[in-house]
């Protein structure tokens, strides 16, 4: 919450200025009973025609005057409260694009958007609702009370002690409560699992004739969310009634030792009728605040939500300016690297040692998990090194400011990812002076010519990509790394969309470009590395295997049994199927 | 406008057929609210009449005063009970309601087209059984409780008033109708602004998902800054719109107490005077004043009640329309059931599309023999899963037959032809549950079966491994297991019971090819005098099979063995060559 307090700042006068003409108009309410009062003391007891309807004419001054106040707070708290989420909504986006793959993978991408929407609207709406409320509701109660006080002190102990236990039970019902509410949403969570489930699973569900299964499974879950429900509602069903009779018991012990006082002359009948309406007021008011509180609670736990992704650090950092390069040193060289992810126990990769040469291609191969696209993910910093050192050009990536390394590079990602905006907008994601020309280049170079020649460069992609297949959004994804005609070029396993044939015009294209760029490709498939000039094959995050296709054919085993595997050219028992 | 009361009304004909069988608590909760109503309304009576027994010093009467204060006692506890018997069934009703409608649209999806939950979004039709649901309960029991209350107090207080002085309640009764038209006024105003607001909300939001899950992307190409401006702009532009909305609903509070207050300064003036000449005492000025304010809350609330109402049943008509959604056609009467497959498939003239303008499968004939492989290859998207669709009877035929063993699988239950067919999917999907339920799926199995299921399909190792081995829970979202490992899981299910027929789709691509390669032996022997149908990216895995079906756009091109389509010097044969090119 704190974390939150200097987003406020700019709207102190607004925070002022909100609360106080609410309290203004708070106190012009509390004017009306006296009006009323003078009607009747003045007006009706000395047939008074002109008090009455002077008095009237006051009645309606003092609304009017309310609807003013009243307006005026609402304009001020409703501009500091989206004010403020619109510059927390600012900070918290630009503080995400500042985080590391590593912190990032560590908060998880689900609750960083809940947390910019959802969340932060919350914040937004409590901050207006707490400018509003927050002092009006405690002014009229204290108020009332100090009036109570003024009027008569014995009958005002009785509101001294009814207040502490009116509060005691709404803010322990609601203790008892936020905690069981917490676990209706856990159970509706799960309620909607399982309905998740049946769709994402339901060719599975079906042809394994599990919807028996899978109903029962809806149906106990369904059942403990209705039966958590019940039981906090009858909980909560309890606040009113309690109150009720609370201050029941408050007005008529108000009522008997009033009427005792009236007796012996100590008060009149027009102050016990006083005592009695600001017995009233209590009431109103205490329902108001508990309802502002579960709504503040809220609001605050959002606020610590943010607060905590505002505290999280970048976890990287990057120098200011450039070391110098050296032109004659290898393009990339990769010195007993090791990495370990966050959080995980072992490392993902161990003491890999290999230098590429500029322009040379380098092809990188092996099993499911054990490495491939994390060590290309060092290359551009995605991730740091935990032991060891990843140099581009002689210097150690580490620096390099962030412009300079990752606009030596084009990364091709296995998922194919666009974004909302024309053809155009999306190529000059790597090149934003780039021209048509280049942009229409570079679309053929990724066989993505005869995409863009159909659609034009005007063509609008939705979010994600949505209206294009999977090998479409592939090539152009390729085009979009080749715009910048980057010295680093890196396939991670990107070239799997595709089919086989267009995947060998692409590798063509790429051997011809004139800047000859070091190009990493990431793949399964021998078939797409085997004229690479260097291949690294990996198992299990070890570099077991260096050299060209014929050298590791005859030198390194799991190459060959990935080679055989994918040809069928072996001479060992069993066949394909 | 016609159309959409005609729907609110089905709507509303619908949710009282779930509520109907809550009748009993329903009425039992109507009369507890109208007790605690009316008695709610008595109560400043009688506070007011005990006060008037004391009126000044020596005059006090205490026993009528102490016997309106056991009065006042008396309807508390009266009030109290009913409140807490309204609550609480109110909350049964609402709950249950709830229940039974989640029920049966669960129910509803089990049964649902493969075309329906293909083509809708599934976030979009979970949050209809859980936000919408929910949103409809909401509503329903605010609704509920507050409109009847407001109106047995509306009705409660009139009546009072009238008793008082009729002239007067007029009075009321022609003003405060003006703090609704003000909110309904004010609401029209302000519906584009909300619209604006929300559209704009909408716009962040899709922008926020597409930066934040392409985060690698945004910072490999160093687009940061161009994300932070172009959010900055979007974010700017809500700032405005939030504003007006926020401000201009704000409103509506104070202008609606404003022209309650016009009432109540109308009251006293008017009662005043009507004092003045003796048309009332004091006392009844005083409930007067204290009536017209309790008379015109209500109104405030109830309009907020509708808007809520309205809320409730748009919701409620979204799940609905979903139960509403036919389900796959019944199995015919007398379905039969397939039992012992041979596997010997005849397809026959059939035609099928996903939407009629498209033909996809025109008058495609096929026969396999028992036991035999058949492998479809073809590029991406070339319609190679819809064969499997048909197969399954996930999609049916627009025309023409599938027979099994002579037997039309239109004529046989979906759940035995289902059952005789073992499929590994491309896509794999774990069951939110241990590693044994998925391997089982349902069905029962020893450990010793399970195990050796799991040995068959290469996931032993891994499993075995996992912090609680075969109980380690999984799921969608859990586990934290490869795309590799959880394709070993789906295959550790077929192994576990082998159907007389089989359908490998893509079944392997995720694997490495040497695991993939042991698999393959373990397929290979799956295989061995069963009917399978593979579909494969890479040819090498489907060489050796009896028949190559080889599809392209939708249809199949040329069909026949390795040997024979490689020779053909076709479509195959330049697939074949080329994943040999350079």
């Amino acid at each position: 919450m704190k974390k939150l307090l200097p987003f406020l700042k700019p709207y102190i006068k607004e925070c002022i200025l909100g609360p106080l003409f609410k309290l203004l108009e708070a106190s012009f309410e509390l004017f009306v009973p006296l009006v009323v009062a003078a009607v009747i003391d003045e007006g009706i007891a000395y047939a008074d025609k002109a008090v009455i309807w002077k008095m009237c004419g006051v009645l309606v001054l003092l609304g009017l005057i309310g609807m003013v106040c009243s307006i005026t707070a609402q304009f001020f708290s409703a501009k500091a409260a989206v004010g403020f989420a619109t510059r927390i909504r600012q900070a918290l986006f630009a503080h995400i694009q500042t985080l590391s793959f590593g912190a990032l993978d560590k908060i998880g991408t689900f609750t960083l958007i809940t947390r910019l929407t959802s969340d932060v609207n919350q914040v937004q709406s409590g901050l207006n609702l707490t400018l509003r409320l927050l002092l009006r509701s405690p002014f009229v109660v204290f108020g009332a009370m100090i009036m109570a006080f003024t009027i008569d002190v014995p009958s005002a102990l009785i509101f001294a002690v009814t207040i502490p236990i009116l509060c005691v039970i709404v803010f322990g019902i609601m203790l008892v409560s936020m905690p069981l509410y917490k676990k209706v949403q856990a159970q509706l969570d799960k309620v909607l699992g399982a309905t998740r489930e049946s769709l994402t699973g339901s060719r599975f569900i079906r042809a394994f004739r599990m919807e028996e299964d899978a109903q029962e499974t809806f149906d106990a879950r369904n059942e403990s969310l209705t039966a958590l429900q019940r039981y906090v509602g009858r909980i909560s069903a309890l606040m009113n009634p309690i109150t009720y009779i609370i201050i029941n018991i408050a007005v008529i012990v108000l009522i008997h030792t009033g009427a005792i006082r009236v007796e012996t002359g100590i008060i009149t009948q027009g102050a016990l009728v006083a005592l009695y309406n600001y017995m009233s007021q209590i009431l109103v008011e205490l329902v108001k605040m508990a309802n502002m509180i579960i709504q503040l609670t809220k609001a605050a736990a959002c606020a610590k939500r943010i607060g905590d992704v505002l505290d999280t650090a970048p976890g990287q950092t990057f120098p200011d300016a450039d070391a110098t390069q050296d032109n004659n040193a290898p393009a990339v060289e990769f010195r007993h690297v090791s990495l370990r992810y966050g959080g995980a126990g072992d490392e993902s990769l161990t003491d890999i040692d290999f230098s590429v040469p500029a322009g040379s291609t380098v092809g990188i191969i092996g099993g499911t998990g054990s490495g491939k696209s994390s060590l290309v993910s060092l290359i551009p910093r995605f991730y740091d090194a935990t032991a060891g050192a990843v140099l581009v050009n002689g210097v150690n990536v580490q620096e390099y400011t962030a412009d300079t390394l990752r606009g030596k590079i084009g990364y091709v990602l296995q998922k194919a990812l666009l974004f909302h905006g024309t053809i155009r907008d999306n190529l000059r994601w790597g090149n934003p002076e780039a021209s048509d020309e280049e942009l229409l280049e570079a679309a053929s170079l990724a066989q993505a010519g005869d995409i863009v020649a159909k659609k034009g460069l005007d063509h609008m992609i939705e979010q994600e990509g949505r209206n294009l297949s999977g090998g479409q959004r592939q090539r152009l994804t390729i085009a979009r790394a080749l715009v910048r005609k980057p010295e680093i070029l890196i396939f991670d396993d990107s070239a799997s969309a595709l089919d086989l044939a267009t995947d060998a015009a692409l590798r063509r294209a790429i051997g011809q470009i004139s800047y000859h760029p070091t190009v990493f490709i990431v793949s399964q498939r021998t078939s797409s590395l085997r004229h690479a000039d260097q291949i690294l094959v990996l198992d299990d995050g070890v570099l077991v295997g260096k050299g060209t296709h014929d050298e590791l054919l005859a030198s390194c085993e799991i190459y060959r049994e990935i080679h055989q595997s994918q040809t069928g050219e072996r001479s060992g028992k069993g066949g394909n199927s | 406008m016609a159309a959409k009361k005609k729907l609110d009304k089905n709507t509303i004909r619908e949710v009282l057929r779930y509520i109907r069988r809550y009748r009993f608590l329903l009425v039992l909760s109507l009369l507890a609210a109208f007790v605690s109503a009316v008695l709610s309304l008595y109560i400043p009576i009688l506070v007011g009449r005990a006060i008037d027994c004391a009126v000044g010093a020596g005059t006090v009467d205490m026993d009528s005063i102490i016997a309106y204060l056991v009065k006042i006692a008396l309807c508390t506890a009266l009030i109290a009970l009913s409140q807490w018997t309204m609550t609480t069934f109110h909350n049964r009703i609402t709950f249950q309601v709830i229940r039974d409608i989640r029920h049966e649209a669960f129910e509803k999806i089990s049964t649902l087209p493969l075309s329906f939950i293909d083509s809708h979004s599934h976030g979009e039709i979970v949050s209809r059984v859980i936000a919408d649901a929910d949103a409809f309960g909401d509503g329903l029991l605010m609704g509920f409780s507050n409109l009847f209350t407001g109106v047995v107090t509306i009705l409660g207080t009139l009546i009072f008033m009238l008793t008082i002085h009729p002239l007067i309640t007029l009075v009321v009764v022609v003003l405060t109708p003006l703090s609704l038209f003000v909110a309904s006024f004010i609401a029209k105003h302000t519906h584009d602004m909300f619209k604006k607001q929300s559209e704009t909300r909408g716009e962040l939001t899709a922008f926020i998902n597409d930066v934040i899950s392409g985060q690698n992307v945004v910072s490999a190409f160093g687009r940061e800054d161009a994300m932070i401006e172009e959010f900055s702009e979007i974010n700017d532009r809500l700032e405005k719109y939030a504003l007006r909305a926020t401000f201009f609903s704000s409103i509506t509070n104070p202008s609606t107490r404003f022209v309650n207050n016009m009432v109540y300064a109308a009251v006293c003036l008017t009662g005043a005077l009507t004092v003045l000449s003796g048309g009332m005492t004091v006392g009844g000025l005083t409930s007067f004043l204290s009536y017209a304010n309790q008379y015109t809350k209500p109104f405030n609330e109830i309009s907020g009640v509708i808007t809520e109402l309205q809320n409730a049943l748009a919701c409620a008509a979204r799940v609905f329309d979903l139960i509403r959604q036919p389900g796959e056609p019944d199995d015919p009467e007398n379905a039969v059931v397939l039992t012992d497959v041979a596997g010997d498939v005849t397809i026959d003239d059939v035609s099928f599309s996903y939407v009629p303008e498209k033909p996809l499968i025109c008058h495609f004939n096929l026969h396999v023999r028992q036991g035999m492989r058949v492998a479809i290859v073809g590029p991406t998207g070339c319609g190679k899963t819809t064969l499997i669709n048909l197969l399954m009877r996930f999609y049916d035929v627009n025309s023409g037959d599938i027979s099994l063993d002579g037997q039309s699988v239109f004529a046989a239950t979906r759940h035995s032809l289902r059952e005789n067919i073992g499929m590994v999917l491309q896509d794999t999907w774990l069951l939110d549950g241990t590693v044994r339920d998925n391997i089982a799926m349902g069905r029962d199995a020893t450990d010793e079966e399970i195990i050796a299921a799991a040995k068959a399909a290469h996931a032993h190792s891994f499993i075995k491994r996992l912090p609680e081995g075969y109980n380690t829970v999984i799921g969608e979202d859990k586990g934290g297991l490869s795309q590799g490992q959880r394709q070993l899981i789906s295959i550790a299910r077929i192994m576990l019971k082998v159907p007389p027929m089989l359908i490998l789709d893509e079944a392997t691509s995720s694997i490495d090819t040497r695991t993939e390669m042991k698999i393959q032996e373990a397929f290979a022997r799956m295989m061995e005098g069963r009917t399978s149908f593979i579909v494969a990216h890479r040819l090498s895995t489907v060489r050796e099979t009896d028949m190559i079906l080889v599809m392209r756009d939708g249809s199949v091109v040329e069909t026949g063995t390795h040997d024979e389509l490689v020779e053909k010097g076709g479509f195959y044969a330049s697939l074949w060559n080329s994943q040999f090119a350079v």
